[in-house]
């Protein structure tokens, strides 16, 4: 029974082992790496990580000691990247605040999206009264203002790394808790998920294989914002002192101190902790969009 | 199996009494049900094992609807369903599971009934690890047997839906419902969305398939030329009821309701020669929210009288295994 539609045999393709398993992830991996956006993610964050953790082990200079002779001074052979207003090392300090900087900005992003992602498709697929009450949740959490929020939490308890990955996500899952729904939404009534009901797949199957792997996309997208997000809003929260105690620096507090000596022209205080988190962006952007290509098979390049 | 279908000519696969579904239209304040669409209001008919049932009718006469009530992906409000004499109506979902080994569904949108990300393979193989069927080897081989059934090449396992044509996918739907040897499968406009050329091949292949497997559809269309050329027996539907049944042959060449006349004599002839009168019916089809009391078309109908307000016509058999729902015919 050979129909017309029916393409010439491939015979590189002929008798392997075909139905794709492990087999495609190397594929969809290697595709990623052609990406030349993937490669300059990968480079930029490879950089800022090595910088921010091994660069310690080169540079000894204290990222704490004040040099009250030595404030505001500009980059020179012997501060590389100048000294703040109490006259620190800055390129030690950058390299200190990168490690929370990174640490928190990928933690907390994680935590949103699985968070987000979970609450995002039982709502969605369940659909009926259990999606109106768990967006109703939803709404309850988005009305709470998060200062008032950050304010009781950083009354209670004593901030830490840990304590500020867990706020940031319990603010910002509800964004991608309602993005996922949505996409649910209107992924739910498409014809193949009817297909799986009719042969007999159960709410966890149409979840894992047929829901799931067409949010990536958005999800990983959103995802990346994520990363520069919880690093903005730990720069926010360090401005209205609610962030970590001031002796340990990140990129976001360092950039958003370094505003009050604009005037002064120190414009090395600005620009290093800005390109930092701007490379993070755009690195993490990068990625992410580099894998919705390479994990779509419809935006995968054709071999 | 032969044995049985010569001692009983008309062995029934399902049997569908006075299928009704409402659904509910919700509005004001607290979600509060104000009205509903009646899409299928009181259908009934028999699936005879190895033939071929069309469902014709308009766009929004229930056609649809009854497809997917008969195999419970939508709940009916109402009526019974037996298959193989088993009540199916209201078994539970483990059991309903089961089941869904002797029913397939075959869609219309060729492109929105394939998982766009996964391969041909996985997709024909799904069914298979739903129902815990052979071990990894075997599923495949099973898969590469299906490919083949369907007119496809093993090495579009690997392939992903949209590096295939319309009618491409549409044999990939078809090989995915073949896979579990279903008894029913359920068409609904299988050929509407393709191509002239492709709709011939693909119903000669379902067609072939029927043949080979021993298959009963239950194929649902709106075009009537594709009815003619794959039914055995048609029903014809207006605004969710059944309005006449019968063999294929009968329907085209004597159809009785004043519905199927209209709507048959549409049928452009290809002989210019041939003057044919046209009945052109007046007025829309009414809303399935608020349908007309008494006969459901006396508001179109050319020949209706003060009894069709009033009066539900039945489905009443008036020629030999010809049923019409008419008080008049």
């Amino acid at each position: 029974m050979i129909s017309p539609e029916m393409e010439m045999r491939d015979p590189l393709q002929g008798n392997q082992p075909v139905i794709e398993r492990s087999r495609s992830v190397s594929r969809e991996w290697r595709a990623f790496w052609k990406n030349p956006l993937a490669r300059f993610g990968i480079g930029g964050l490879a950089f800022l990580i090595l910088f921010s953790f091994a660069g310690p082990l080169f540079y000894h200079t204290s990222a704490y000691q004040p040099n009250l002779l030595a404030t505001l001074h500009a980059p020179s052979g012997k501060f590389l990247l100048g000294t703040d207003s109490l006259g620190r090392d800055y390129l030690a300090r950058m390299m200190l605040g990168g490690q929370l900087s990174l640490e928190v900005g990928f933690a907390a992003a994680f935590m949103t999206t699985i968070i987000g992602v979970i609450y995002g498709l039982i709502s969605g697929l369940l659909g009926g009264g259990v999606d109106s009450l768990l967006m109703r949740i939803v709404d309850i959490f988005i009305a709470i203002p998060s200062l008032f929020l950050l304010l009781f939490v950083d009354s209670v308890f004593k901030p830490n790394a840990v304590l500020l990955v867990i706020i940031i996500a319990s603010l910002s899952w509800f964004g991608v808790a309602r993005l996922v729904r949505s996409e649910v939404l209107s992924l739910k009534r498409r014809d193949y998920v009817e297909a799986a009901r009719a042969l007999g797949g159960n709410n966890w199957r149409i979840m894992i294989q047929h829901l799931l792997p067409n949010v990536m996309g958005v999800v990983i997208v959103n995802a990346t914002f994520q990363v520069a997000d919880a690093i903005l809003t730990v720069a926010a929260l360090s401005f209205l002192g609610l962030g970590l105690p001031p002796p340990t620096p990140n990129w976001g507090e360092m950039l958003s101190n370094s505003m009050s000596y604009m005037f002064q022209n120190a414009w090395w205080l600005i620009y290093p902790p800005g390109i930092a988190i701007l490379l993070v962006e755009l690195s993490v952007n990068f990625i992410g969009d580099a894998m919705r290509q390479a994990f779509d098979p419809r935006l995968r390049k054709s071999r | 199996m032969s044995a049985v279908m010569e001692n009983e000519p008309h062995e029934v696969l399902m049997e569908v009494r006075d299928l009704t579904k409402y659904f509910p239209i919700t509005g004001g304040l607290f979600s509060r049900v104000v009205g509903h669409v009646k899409a299928v209001d009181g259908v009934s008919f028999d699936l005879r094992r190895g033939e071929t049932l069309g469902l014709v009718g308009e766009s929004g006469c229930g056609k649809t609807t009854t497809g997917r009530a008969v195999l419970r992906l939508i709940e009916p409000t109402s009526g019974t369903i037996k298959f193989e004499g088993k009540d199916i109506t209201h078994v539970n979902k483990q059991q309903m599971r089961a089941l869904r080994r002797q029913m397939q569904i075959i869609f219309q949108d060729p492109f929105g009934s394939l998982n766009p990300r996964m391969s041909v393979g996985q997709i024909i193989e799904e069914p298979l690890v739903i129902h815990h069927m052979g071990n990894r080897k075997e599923r495949e081989a099973r898969v590469r047997e299906l490919l083949d059934v369907v007119g496809l090449a093993s090495y579009h396992l690997r392939r992903y839906p949209h590096e295939f044509s319309g009618g491409q996918r549409q044999r990939i739907g078809i090989a995915r419902a073949l896979a579990l040897n279903p008894k029913l499968i359920v068409a609904d406009e299988p050929v509407s969305a393709l191509d002239v050329s492709i709709q011939s091949q693909i119903l000669n292949l379902l067609e072939d398939l029927q043949a080979e497997f021993g298959l009963t559809y239950l194929f649902i269309a709106h075009g009537l030329n594709v009815i003619r050329h794959i039914s055995d027996r048609v029903g014809v539907m207006y605004l969710g009821a059944m309005a006449e049944i019968a063999s294929s042959e009968d329907i085209y060449r004597k159809p009785l309701h004043p519905y199927t006349e209209a709507l048959f004599s549409a049928i452009p002839i290809p002989n210019p020669d041939i003057k044919r009168e046209r009945i052109i019916l007046q007025g829309d089809v009414p809303s399935p929210v608020n349908p007309p009391a008494g006969c459901r078309f006396h508001t179109r109908c050319p020949i209706a009288q003060e009894k069709c307000r009033i009066d539900r016509p039945i489905l009443k058999q008036s020629e030999p295994d010809h049923w019409v729902a008419c008080h008049f015919r």
